[in-house]
């Protein structure tokens, strides 16, 4: 028989279970009088958001930044996380001195409603029949996300964010802080994402959620209660989806044709070469963190994304009289959130009259950029919050 | 969530886009930039296109003007997002279509018409964003340039133009008379037009049309449409 090598399952799957009620993060629980109204016209309650902050808030309290993550991130920004034992998965820019300076911002990131890292979601267990969520969990979507910040934001007695950043799926929370609350925002940094999600993008993660569904361990989504995980599902989906991360030029640049500790093909469906080999351990270790259910709703949420449709189709109405600073950055290389989109998003905040900047940065590492270590981006953000921070009043030593 | 790749170096951060070099300085200010600001009515809507540093926009800011920019280069934006200016990377033949009509109670072209793939469309497009459009070029039919051409039979070069032909931004070039003519085809009224010297300076505001052709080293026009030119 032909050698085949399928992915492991996860070995941190009793860690990942339990963040999913009793996340290593500061939690804030909302009860029954104060249910999350979600787009899908359920009301949410109880429901909880598990959120990570770091640096101080000064005593003006302007000094808050939200971190919004991406599809799979989490609020482990620049802690090392609790089940893989990884650093923070944006230390690049968050940290003492980087251009989200904790020593001068306070700086906090939640898990996203829908997330399995703590904020209530389809792994959260449901209180009504004390089992896990799965796809009794409502269907949730961007608004949805931010709603539930909005409500973390309120709980820690803070009125206007100093700034919003995320990329990716991040930049659609922070596109929708400022369509939804423009007075609560006053400087918004959305990279390499976009107004509104591509067919194109919609077809991939349609096909990672039907790589999820066709896993025989899926079962119907309640895999928790029988004791199965759908992780060869979900490391396809994964294995999918990063691939639209990267870029055919750095696919090329750090693998090219060669091949995985061998000389020669071995006339098997082996990894034989190391792209195989990478994305196979991309897959599996993705597993490991996060839940498939999570995955799937999570998704969903970007497909359902579209802020003009929100306001007849005219995407400049979101942005209308809105005096939030924008700095929009894409990414050269980005072929899934290409750099037409951003410029779609710029143009439209310029018919609004909204103070935009825009930039664009040259680098062949494709959507996954904004996580790496691009010292032109880094420069960009560093200026653009050190100059909104001169606007807001802060001062170094604050 | 890759970390595939080793830190990939950044393109070089230019200290500054280098100026014009002849510039006069009042103070911190470049002279064309400050005859600029000075047709530009205080605590208006200004577009500066083509905007490089900044230089203009932040003089502009000091004097309650909103102001936005669009530059080509990158460094040109850094600069320009350090500065706390609201600037977009981008091209003045391509991106101007995307503004809405009036935008703008000013759209500034300075030292770029020169440089667009399709001058008479941007031109058109100025004056749809903005009320008025604030257009500087330098001046081809400057004697110095005419006696490039005849004496010496070369293509001109200067010090504020020192590209050779074949890799010169420049592929427009035009003289002051050329311009004055495109604005009357395209219904353009001119408000103001000041010929400045070599140094930035303005020539004496009585000269004739043919003085300023020959001794203006760069033609500064405040337009308006002349009336509805849509």
């Amino acid at each position: 028989m032909v050698n085949v090598q399928p992915i492991p399952g996860p070995a941190h799957a009793e860690d990942r279970a339990l963040e999913a009620d009793h996340p290593t993060s500061k939690v804030a629980m909302f009860t029954g009088d104060q249910p999350l109204p979600l787009d899908c016209g359920i009301d949410l309650a109880p429901f909880q958001i598990a959120y990570q902050t770091y640096g101080e808030l000064n005593a003006g309290k302007s000094n808050a930044v939200l971190v919004c993550h991406a599809l799979t991130g989490d609020q482990h920004v620049a802690n090392v996380h609790p089940v893989t034992g990884k650093p923070g998965w944006w230390i690049t820019l968050v940290g003492p001195g980087k251009p989200l300076d904790t020593d001068r911002y306070f700086i906090i990131c939640s898990n996203v409603i829908g997330g399995c890292m703590g904020s209530t979601g389809p792994a959260s267990t449901n209180p009504v029949t004390g089992k896990v969520w799965g796809l009794d969990f409502p269907v949730i979507t961007i608004p949805d996300m931010v709603r539930a910040q909005a409500m973390l934001i309120d709980r820690l007695g803070i009125d206007t964010l100093f700034a919003v950043v995320g990329g990716s799926m991040g930049g659609m929370q922070v596109l929708q802080w400022c369509a939804a609350y423009p007075q609560r925002v006053f400087s918004a940094l959305p990279i390499a994402c976009s107004t509104r999600h591509s067919a194109q993008n919609i077809a991939f993660h349609e096909l990672g959620r039907q790589a999820v569904m066709a896993d025989p361990d899926w079962r119907d989504g309640r895999y928790v209660e029988q004791g199965t995980h759908p992780h060869r599902g979900l490391g396809v989906a994964r294995m999918a989806a990063h691939i639209t991360y990267l870029s055919d030029a750095a696919l090329h640049r750090k693998f090219g044709r060669r091949m995985q500790d061998r000389e020669l093909p071995t006339f098997s469906f082996d990894a034989d070469f190391q792209v195989e080999s990478y994305l196979r351990h991309q897959g599996s270790s993705f597993v490991e963190r996060f839940d498939a259910n999570s995955y799937l709703y999570l998704t969903r949420a970007m497909d359902y994304f579209d802020i003009a449709a929100d306001h007849d189709g005219v995407l400049a109405a979101a942005f209308r009289g809105t005096r939030t600073r924008f700095c929009v950055v894409s990414f050269t290389s980005d072929w899934l959130f290409p750099t037409s989109e951003s410029r779609a998003t710029v143009h439209a905040l310029n018919a609004s009259g909204a103070r935009v900047s825009f930039a664009e940065i040259e680098t062949d590492r494709g959507h996954d950029a904004f996580l790496l270590d691009v010292p032109e981006f880094f420069d960009i953000a560093r200026a653009f919050l050190e100059s909104a921070g001169h606007s807001r009043g802060l001062t170094a030593d604050e | 969530m890759s970390e595939m790749s080793a830190p990939q170096p950044a393109l070089p951060l230019a200290d500054s886009v280098p100026p014009r070099k002849r510039y006069r300085r009042k103070g911190r200010y470049r002279s064309d930039h400050l005859l600029l600001a000075e047709m530009i009515e205080p605590n208006s809507k200004v577009l500066d296109v083509g905007c490089g540093d900044g230089d203009l926009l932040q003089l502009l800011e000091t004097r309650g003007v909103d102001g936005r920019g669009i530059e080509l280069s990158r460094e040109g934006v850094n600069h320009c997002v350090a500065k706390g200016l609201a600037v977009v990377q981008g091209d003045a033949d391509t991106d101007l279509v995307n503004y809405p009509d009036d935008a703008f109670d000013y759209v500034i072209l300075s030292q770029t018409l020169q440089a667009t793939r399709q001058p008479k469309a941007v031109l058109e497009n100025l004056l749809r964003i903005g009320s008025r459009a604030i257009v500087s070029f330098p001046n081809f039919g400057h004697w110095k340039m005419r006696l490039q051409l005849l004496i010496g039979g070369h293509m001109p070069r200067t010090d504020n133009l020192p590209a050779t032909w074949y890799d010169t931004p420049n592929i427009h070039f035009c003289t002051i008379k050329d311009f004055v003519q495109l604005c009357d085809e395209i219904n353009v009224r001119m408000e103001r037009a000041v010929a400045l010297d070599l140094y930035g300076r303005p020539l004496r505001f009585n000269a004739p049309w043919w003085f300023w052709n020959m001794f203006g080293e760069q033609g500064v026009f405040l337009l308006s449409r002349a009336e509805k030119i849509r």
